[in-house]
């Protein structure tokens, strides 16, 4: 891949970092919208593969998505392009603060901000679940496991990776006994 | 050398947390109190920023860290180290994926994941939404129903779920431009 191209995926991860307030999962409607709509990078069932893999893999779960993203586009270099890209804003914005704002989360402003802020990505990440409910919850076994994950991970403290395994597990049983018959 | 230090411990909480974000905090309060770098105190002030500042969460906290360490190229030393982990491992797995893609047993593995992948972002999402939506002061059954429920929150969640998803002529708007609105919401109205 050519700089330029290289630059381009720089620019799009950065918008990404920077437009993402909360943890990686506040970073789904906005990859879903510059990655997938705006730029046809990736499709929705391969934005929540790569969600599920982060789960179980080490690290940070925006790392490993937007690793993923970039090395499918410009292979090695362009995973580590993306990755700096998405780390790139939180590096400036966090040096300033803790530089001269160390009391930033205490300003009344930012926390009445931050507030409504919290209500708005809980909106955007139901409709970005709604998305990816169409392309991934396709049948009957697929209904069923979103719904044993879901009301296990809302109230059992169990680790995310053993749901991503065992779902997995049951990907294969379910595919090679519905062949059998 | 602090820095390569520094870099050490920020790998090793890179490749040891799994699962996000919020897996990296005790592996970077474990740092706090074995090298005297920072306290348990300073730990939950970072912690605080990093949730309310552009960025993802988990990278927030590394370069807060790092920086409260070593200055600017602590914060940015830490940031390093803990992402080479990841950068590391998805790009094996990655590169696995591409030559498997059309394998059948793979295809299956995803078909089984995805839905279960699904779930764990919607119980993420209704894990946000009830810190929104509750009143911390309330209690059921020593309060009314509609006492337990944060009301202005509830108002806005209603009026940016009709604009994301009813209104055509703001339906199709950039996700930021409802963030930045709710954020003037929340300043005007004191959430």
């Amino acid at each position: 891949m050519r700089p330029k191209e290289l630059g381009t995926l720089f620019l799009t991860f950065s918008k990404v970092g920077v437009m993402t307030f909360g943890g990686g999962y506040a970073m789904l409607p906005i990859l879903q919208r510059e990655v997938v709509e705006s730029k046809g990078w990736a499709t929705e069932e391969e934005l929540t593969d790569y969600y599920a893999v982060g789960q179980c893999t080490p690290g940070i779960i925006a790392v490993n998505t937007a690793t993923f993203v970039g090395q499918k586009l410009a292979g090695v270099a362009g995973g580590i392009v993306a990755t700096l890209g998405v780390v790139f804003p939180s590096l400036v914005i966090i040096t300033v603060i803790a530089a001269l704002l160390s009391n930033f989360a205490e300003v009344a402003a930012v926390q009445h901000a931050f507030a409504g802020i919290r209500v708005c990505v809980c909106v955007l990440i139901i409709n970005a679940v709604v998305k990816l409910w169409k392309k991934t919850v396709v049948d009957l076994p697929t209904l069923l496991i979103f719904l044993a994950v879901l009301a296990l991970s809302l109230f059992t403290s169990l680790s995310p990776v053993i749901y991503v395994l065992c779902s997995a597990a049951a990907g294969v049983l379910i595919k090679n006994l519905g062949a059998r018959k | 050398m602090i820095y390569l230090q520094l870099f050490w411990e920020f790998f090793k909480t890179g490749l040891f947390a799994i699962g996000g974000g919020m897996a990296t905090i005790p592996f970077l309060r474990e740092i706090g109190t074995r090298t005297g770098w920072f306290t348990e105190a300073a730990l939950a002030n970072m912690l605080a920023v990093a949730e309310s500042t552009p960025g993802p969460m988990g990278i927030n906290m590394a370069t807060y860290v790092g920086y409260t360490c070593a200055g600017i190229p602590g914060g940015l030393v830490a940031t390093l180290g803990e992402i080479t982990p990841s950068i590391i491992v998805i790009l094996i797995i990655a590169a696995f994926l591409q030559a498997f893609r059309k394998n059948k047993y793979v295809e299956q593995v995803f078909y089984g994941m995805r839905p279960a992948s699904t779930a764990l972002i919607a119980a993420a999402g209704i894990g946000v939404l009830q810190i929104c939506m509750l009143r911390s002061d309330a209690r059921w059954p020593g309060n009314a129903l509609w006492e337990l429920v944060d009301l202005k929150s509830l108002l806005l969640l209603a009026v940016v779920w009709v604009l994301t998803n009813v209104v055509k002529q703001t339906k199709g708007w950039h996700p930021l431009a409802f963030i930045v609105f709710s954020a003037v919401v929340g300043i005007v109205f004191q959430f």
